[in-house]
C-alpha cells in the first residue's frame, strides 16, 4: 500500500464548510505532513484490501475447527441490527432518555445470560474473555477482602488457558497449579490436599481443555466453599452444553461467558470479543459500575454502588456485540440454544470416532464439544503436529489449535462446532485420513507443506531476532 | 434451527455412527443431578423478519440521530466514515476469520496489522505499535503497567485533565499491584503547569501521564513535561483521545514522549453506545519488548517470498502464563482493520484537512456561544475541537431543556467535578453543520 | 531414559537447569548447554543482567526466548557480573550455533569457589539429562 502512494492522491474529499476558517494555531503546536502516509485514490484503497482479504481464509468459506475458540457461523442478521442507526449512532454519554434502545438491549441481554447459565447478575462491560477473568477475580478479591482478608492464592488447573494465571496474577495473587489425574480432570484428592484458608479461588475451565466435563464438579464446589473459597468458571467452553445444564446449578460463584463463542459475535480477525460476567447474589455488589438499573420511567445507568470494583472500560463494554448476541438468543430461543449443544458435540464425537486409531488419543475420557488428538502415531514417520496443520490447509481447511493444552505433547485440538454439516466433516476427516497416510508414504510432502498457499511457512526466528515491525520506505523515497 | 446446518435424520445417522439411541446420551458425563429438567425461560425463537422487527424497534426508542444536533464527545467522537470502510469490513475474508495463529491462511489480516501499526507510528513519531488494544482506558492503563515494569517504580504522576473514566479505569486495574497515583492538577488555564508537574516528579515516579488535547480541550505543552519526566527518569505517556487531531498537531514522539497510545474510535468506528473501539499504543524502540498485546513483523518463507507473522510471542499470556506482559490475549482486530482502511482512504492530505476542519468548526461554535451573555469560556487558550463552556446557571437543567428540543448540548461536568454545576463541555465535528451549530447557539441564548 | 546426542564437553561443571560454567582462577564463563539450547529451538533474545550486578547462586540472572518458548537462566555460582555477551543484541541464534563458544552468554568474578563443587561433572549432568532432564 505504501509503495503505491503517489503525492497527490486522495481517497475522500472532507465535507464541505460554509464557515470561517478556523484562527490557525502557534506553529509550536502544528506538526508538517505526515511523513510515509499513503496517497491513494479510492478506487486503489478498494483494490488494495479486496487483494489482502483474499489472502485470508475465513469461516464463511469452509470449517475452522480451532479448539476452544469455537468458530460458528455469524449470522447475517446480527450484522444487520447492530448497525441499525439508532445503535450504531448512540453515544455513550447520551442521557438516559435518550439512549432507552441500547440500555433495554443490555438489560435483556444481562437477562437472557442469567437464566442461560445460572447465575443472579451479569455485567456486560469486559471487552473479551481475559478482560472478564480479570474482572471476575478482581471480585473475588473484593469478596474476601470484605470478609477482613483476600488470601494469597488461586489454583489453576494444568490444562487451563494461559490467561487465567495471567489474570491472576494482575489481580494480585499468586498462582498455584493443580495437577490432572489420568482422566485429565481436577485431581481431587490433590485440589482437597491443598486446600487451605489461603486460597482465594477455583479457576475452573469446564468443560476442560481436553473436551471433558469435570464429573466431579458438584464435589469440587462444596471442598472449595468449605474451607471459604470461590469457585470461577472459565465460560469459553459454554457452547458444549447450554440449554443441558447450568454452571450457577452447579455451585459456580462466577463466570464469564465469550459473547464471540457462545454467542456467534464475528470473530474479526482477532477480536472485538465481549465477554461478560456473571455472579451469584453473593457477589453482585462488587460487580462493576456503571450498571443498568430499572426505574420507574424506564432504565438508567447507576453508579451509586459503594462495593464496586470499579470501571473495567472507557465506557459501557462492547455495545455492537451485545445487540448481536442478544440477537442471536432470540433467534434460537430456548430450544434452539439446546439444540446447538446438542449439535456441536455430536459433531466432535463423529469426528472422533472417525478419527480414533488413526491418530492417537491421548485421553479416552468421554468428549464434549471437542476432541484432542496428539502426533504420537506419527512420530515414527517423522511427522509433527506443525506439519499436519500446515497440510490440512492444501486441503481446503483451517487448522485445528495446535500444542494446546500444554498437558498434552503435540496436541491437535479440533472443535467443529454445530456449524458443519455432515458433507463438511466428512471431508475433514477424509482429509486428516490421507495426511495420516501421506505420513507413511511420502512425509515430505507433509514435512514441507503448506505448498498452495499465498506463502509457504515463514521465518519465524528471523523476524523475531531482528523485527521489522512497520514499513519504511527503502527504494522509492519519494517522488514528490 | 436455520443456523444449524444438518438435517434431523442426519443428526440421527451421526447417532448411529456413535451407537447412541439418543441424544441425551451424549451428555452422560454431566451429573444428573446438574442436567436441566427443564427448557430455559427465554422469549420465543423468532424468525428473522420479526427479529429485525424487534430490533428495529428497539433502536428507534435512542434519540434519532437524523432528528438531533449533537455537541456531544468526551473520548467518544462523531465522525463521518466513508462508505468503503464499512464495505470492505464486512468481506467475509475479514470478519468472519480469526486470529492469524496460521500466517499462510491469513497474510490478508498479518498485512493489514502491519499497516495499522505503521501508520500508528507515523502519526505519533513513534518507533513501534501493536495491533490495538481494547479501548483508551485499558490503553492507559497498559501503559502504566509497561512503566512500571520497565522502571520498576511504583508513582505515576497524572498531569492535567485526564479522561476521568480512563482514570477510574486504571485504579481498578492497578490498584492491587501496589502502584500509586499521584495527581498534579491543572492550572488556571485548564493546562498543566510544567513547574506544578515537575515538583511532583520523584526517584520513585515510573512515569508521567499527560493527555493531548485533554478532557477540558486545551493543547499542552508537551516538550517540557516529556524533559521534566526524562530528568526524574520516568517515561512520559502522552494519551490521545481524539486521535483526529493527530492529522494537524506535532507528533508526541517529535516532543519527547516515550509511550504514546489512547483511543483511535475516531478513525472510522461507530459510536455504538461505547464499543467495541480501538485502543492503541506506540512505543520508542527501547520499550518494544515490554509492549503488551499482539505485533506483526516482516518474515519471508524458504522461497525467500515476503510474508508477515505474529512475532515477539514470548510476551504474551500463552506462552509466560502469570510472568507475561499482560493478560490481553486478542486485539480489536475488525475495529482496527476499520481504522486502516480509513487512515488509507482519509491519506496525507485528507487527515490534515479533516482535523483543520474540526477546528475550524469548534472556534466558529465557541466564538459564537461566548457571545452569550451570561456565557464565558474559563479556557481561552489554544485547543482543537473541544471546549469547556460556563454558563450562567446550573447546566444540567439547561442541558435536559435542549435535549427536548433535539440538542444534545455536550456534556454537563458536575458528574465529574461536583464544583463544576455550570460547565458544559462542548464538541463540534465536521459532522455538525453551521446550520446545527446557529440553532444550538439560538436555543441556548433562548434557554437562558 | 533414553541416550542423549548432545554434547557434554568434559571441561565444564553444570547445573540441573542447564547451564554450563567454565571456571578459569577467579572468573567463571556462563552459558547454556547443547542439550538446552536443541530443547528451546532457534533463540531470538536473550536478557542478560547488567554489568557489576552481585550474583548469588541458584537466583534467576536473565532470561532466554526462543519463537514459542522462554526459559530463565540462573546463576551457577556467585558473583559480580564481569562481563556479558554483547554480541548477543544483533546475533542471539549464536547460543543454538555453538553454546560452549561464542554463544557463551556472561562472565563474572567468582566469590565462593567453593560452590563449584557441587556443581554437576559431565557425566552427572549426561545422565540428568538422560533421565529426563527436568
Amino acid at each position: 500500500m505504501f509503495e503505491k502512494s503517489v503525492a497527490g492522491k486522495r481517497g475522500c474529499d472532507v465535507p464541505l464548510w460554509d464557515g470561517p476558517n478556523g484562527e490557525a494555531l502557534g506553529s509550536g503546536y502544528l506538526r508538517d505532513e505526515i511523513p510515509g502516509f499513503p496517497e491513494l485514490s479510492e478506487r486503489e484503497v478498494v483494490r488494495h484490501f479486496t487483494r489482502l482479504s483474499k489472502l485470508n481464509y475465513a469461516n464463511d468459506e469452509g470449517p475452522y475447527p480451532l479448539g476452544s475458540c469455537t468458530m460458528k457461523y455469524n449470522p447475517k442478521v446480527n450484522e444487520k441490527v447492530a448497525r441499525l442507526e439508532g445503535f450504531a449512532e448512540a453515544h455513550p454519554l447520551l442521557p438516559p432518555e435518550a439512549a432507552q434502545g441500547c440500555l433495554q438491549v443490555m438489560a435483556d441481554l444481562e437477562s437472557y445470560l442469567c437464566e442461560i447459565t445460572g447465575m443472579d447478575a451479569y455485567t456486560l462491560q469486559p471487552a473479551a474473555g481475559a478482560q472478564g477473568e480479570f474482572t471476575g477475580i478482581k471480585m473475588v478479591r473484593a469478596y474476601h477482602e470484605s470478609r477482613g482478608n483476600p488470601r494469597r492464592v488461586v489454583l489453576i488447573p494444568d490444562s487451563a488457558h494461559g490467561t487465567n494465571p495471567a489474570s491472576a496474577h494482575l489481580c494480585g495473587y499468586r498462582v498455584e497449579q493443580i495437577a490432572s489425574d489420568e482422566r485429565g480432570c481436577v485431581h481431587l484428592g490433590f485440589l482437597k490436599e491443598r486446600m487451605r484458608d489461603d486460597v482465594a479461588v477455583l479457576m475452573l475451565t469446564n468443560p476442560n481443555t481436553l473436551g471433558v466435563f469435570e464429573p466431579e464438579i458438584g464435589e469440587i464446589c462444596r471442598v472449595l466453599h468449605q474451607g471459604g473459597g470461590l469457585v470461577y468458571l472459565d465460560g469459553a467452553n459454554l457452547n458444549a452444553f447450554v440449554g443441558v445444564a447450568r454452571p450457577g446449578d452447579m455451585g459456580v460463584d462466577v463466570m464469564h461467558t465469550n459473547l464471540h463463542k457462545t454467542f456467534s459475535t464475528p470473530h474479526g480477525g482477532g477480536g472485538p470479543g465481549s465477554g461478560p460476567v456473571g455472579v451469584k447474589e453473593t457477589l453482585a455488589r462488587f460487580l462493576p459500575v456503571p450498571r443498568v438499573i430499572r426505574h420507574e420511567k424506564g432504565w438508567r445507568l447507576s453508579s451509586d454502588f459503594q462495593e464496586s470494583i470499579g470501571k473495567v472500560h472507557s465506557f459501557n463494554g462492547n455495545f455492537g456485540m451485545h445487540a448481536r448476541a442478544a440477537a442471536y438468543i432470540l433467534a434460537n430461543g430456548a430450544q434452539g440454544l439446546r439444540e446447538i449443544a446438542e449439535s456441536a458435540v455430536l459433531n466432535a464425537n463423529y469426528l472422533r470416532k472417525r478419527l480414533e486409531g488413526v491418530y492417537h488419543l491421548p485421553y479416552d475420557s468421554p468428549s464434549l464439544h471437542e476432541v484432542i488428538f496428539s502426533d504420537k502415531h506419527l512420530e515414527k514417520h517423522g511427522v509433527k503436529t506443525l506439519d499436519v496443520a500446515k497440510r490440512l490447509m492444501d486441503y481446503g481447511f483451517h487448522p485445528p489449535t495446535i500444542y494446546f493444552p500444554l498437558i498434552v505433547k503435540g496436541a491437535l485440538m479440533i472443535e467443529p462446532t454445530e456449524s458443519e454439516g455432515i458433507e463438511d466433516l466428512d471431508a475433514f476427516v477424509d482429509a486428516m485420513l490421507r495426511i495420516a497416510k501421506e505420513a507413511e508414504d511420502d512425509p515430505e510432502v507433509v514435512r514441507s507443506a503448506p505448498h498452495t498457499t499465498p506463502v509457504g511457512r515463514l521465518d519465524e526466528a528471523a523476524a523475531a531476532r531482528r523485527p521489522v515491525l512497520r514499513w519504511s520506505p527503502h527504494t522509492e523515497k519519494s517522488r514528490s | 434451527m436455520r443456523y444449524i446446518p444438518s438435517s434431523p435424520a442426519e443428526r440421527r445417522k451421526l447417532l448411529q455412527v456413535l451407537c447412541l439411541d439418543s441424544v441425551d446420551r451424549l451428555f452422560d458425563t454431566i451429573p444428573e443431578p446438574f442436567r436441566l429438567k427443564r427448557p430455559l425461560d427465554l422469549p420465543p425463537a423468532l424468525p428473522e423478519a420479526d427479529l429485525v422487527h424487534h430490533l428495529g424497534e428497539l433502536s428507534r426508542k435512542n434519540l434519532d440521530p437524523h432528528d438531533s444536533a449533537q455537541f456531544l464527545g468526551a473520548g467518544a467522537y462523531r465522525h463521518f466514515i466513508p462508505a468503503v470502510v464499512d464495505h470492505l469490513i464486512s468481506r467475509a475474508e475479514f470478519y468472519s476469520s480469526y486470529t492469524p495463529y496460521q500466517p499462510e491462511f491469513s497474510q490478508g489480516t498479518l498485512q493489514s496489522i502491519f499497516e495499522f501499526q505503521t501508520m500508528i507510528c507515523q502519526l505519533t513519531g513513534m518507533d513501534a505499535a501493536n495491533a490495538s488494544l481494547y479501548d483508551g482506558a485499558s490503553a492507559l492503563a497498559e501503559g502504566i503497567l509497561l512503566a512500571h515494569r520497565a522502571k520498576r517504580r511504583n508513582q505515576v504522576v497524572v498531569a492535567g485533565y485526564v479522561h476521568p473514566e480512563y482514570l477510574k479505569v486504571v485504579r481498578t486495574l492497578v490498584s492491587t499491584l501496589g502502584i500509586e497515583l499521584k495527581l498534579a492538577p491543572a492550572g488556571e488555564s485548564g493546562a498543566c503547569e510544567v513547574d506544578r508537574v515537575a515538583s511532583q516528579l520523584t526517584g520513585q515516579s515510573a512515569a508521567l501521564v499527560v493527555q493531548m488535547p485533554n478532557f477540558v480541550g486545551r493543547l499542552e505543552e508537551i516538550a517540557p513535561l516529556a524533559e521534566a519526566a526524562h530528568r526524574a527518569g520516568a517515561v512520559c505517556i502522552v494519551v490521545v483521545n481524539e486521535a483526529v487531531s493527530l492529522g494537524m498537531l506535532k507528533a508526541p514522539g517529535s516532543l519527547g514522549a516515550d509511550v504514546v497510545l489512547g483511543e483511535a474510535q475516531s478513525f472510522g468506528v461507530p459510536l455504538s453506545f461505547g464499543g467495541p473501539y480501538l485502543g492503541f499504543m506506540a512505543v520508542k524502540m527501547e520499550y518494544v519488548r515490554e509492549i503488551p498485546g499482539r505485533l506483526v513483523g516482516q518474515a519471508k518463507d524458504a522461497q525467500g517470498r515476503d510474508g508477515y507473522v505474529l512475532t515477539l510471542a514470548t510476551r504474551e499470556q500463552h506462552i509466560r502464563r502469570e510472568k507475561a506482559t499482560s493478560n490481553i490475549c486478542t486485539n480489536q482486530g475488525l475495529c482496527m482493520l476499520a481504522a486502516t482502511i480509513f487512515m488509507a482512504t482519509l491519506g496525507k492530505q485528507g487527515m490534515r484537512e479533516l482535523s483543520m476542519q474540526n477546528l475550524s468548526r469548534a472556534e466558529y461554535a465557541k466564538a459564537a456561544l461566548k457571545k452569550i451573555p451570561g456565557c464565558r469560556l474559563p479556557y481561552p487558550g489554544p485547543g482543537f475541537n473541544e471546549f469547556v463552556l460556563e454558563l450562567p446557571k446550573g447546566a444540567t437543567a439547561v442541558h435536559r431543556h435542549l435535549l427536548g428540543k433535539g440538542i444534545v448540548a455536550g456534556l454537563p461536568l458536575e458528574p465529574y467535578f461536583p464544583e463544576r454545576k455550570h460547565d458544559l463541555l462542548i464538541t463540534v465535528t465536521e459532522t455538525n453543520s453551521r446550520g446545527q451549530i446557529d440553532r444550538f447557539v439560538k436555543e441556548l441564548r433562548e434557554a437562558l | 531414559m533414553t541416550e542423549s546426542k548432545a554434547a557434554f564437553p568434559g571441561n565444564l561443571r553444570y547445573t540441573k537447569e542447564h547451564e554450563w560454567v567454565k571456571v578459569e582462577g577467579a572468573v567463571g564463563t556462563v552459558g547454556i548447554t547443547d542439550y538446552a539450547q536443541s530443547e528451546l529451538g532457534d533463540v531470538v533474545f536473550v536478557d542478560l543482567p547488567e554489568k557489576g550486578r552481585a550474583l548469588v547462586a541458584g537466583e534467576e540472572l536473565g532470561t532466554i526466548e526462543s519463537v514459542k518458548a522462554v526459559s530463565e537462566i540462573y546463576a551457577p555460582l556467585s558473583g559480580e557480573v564481569l562481563e556479558i555477551n554483547e554480541s548477543l543484541r544483533n546475533h542471539p541464534e549464536k547460543v543454538n550455533g555453538d553454546p560452549y563458544g561464542e554463544g557463551w552468554l556472561l562472565r563474572v568474578r567468582i566469590t565462593q569457589p567453593s560452590e563449584a563443587e557441587k556443581l554437576l561433572s559431565p557425566e552427572g549432568y549426561r545422565s540428568h539429562v538422560e533421565e529426563g532432564g527436568h
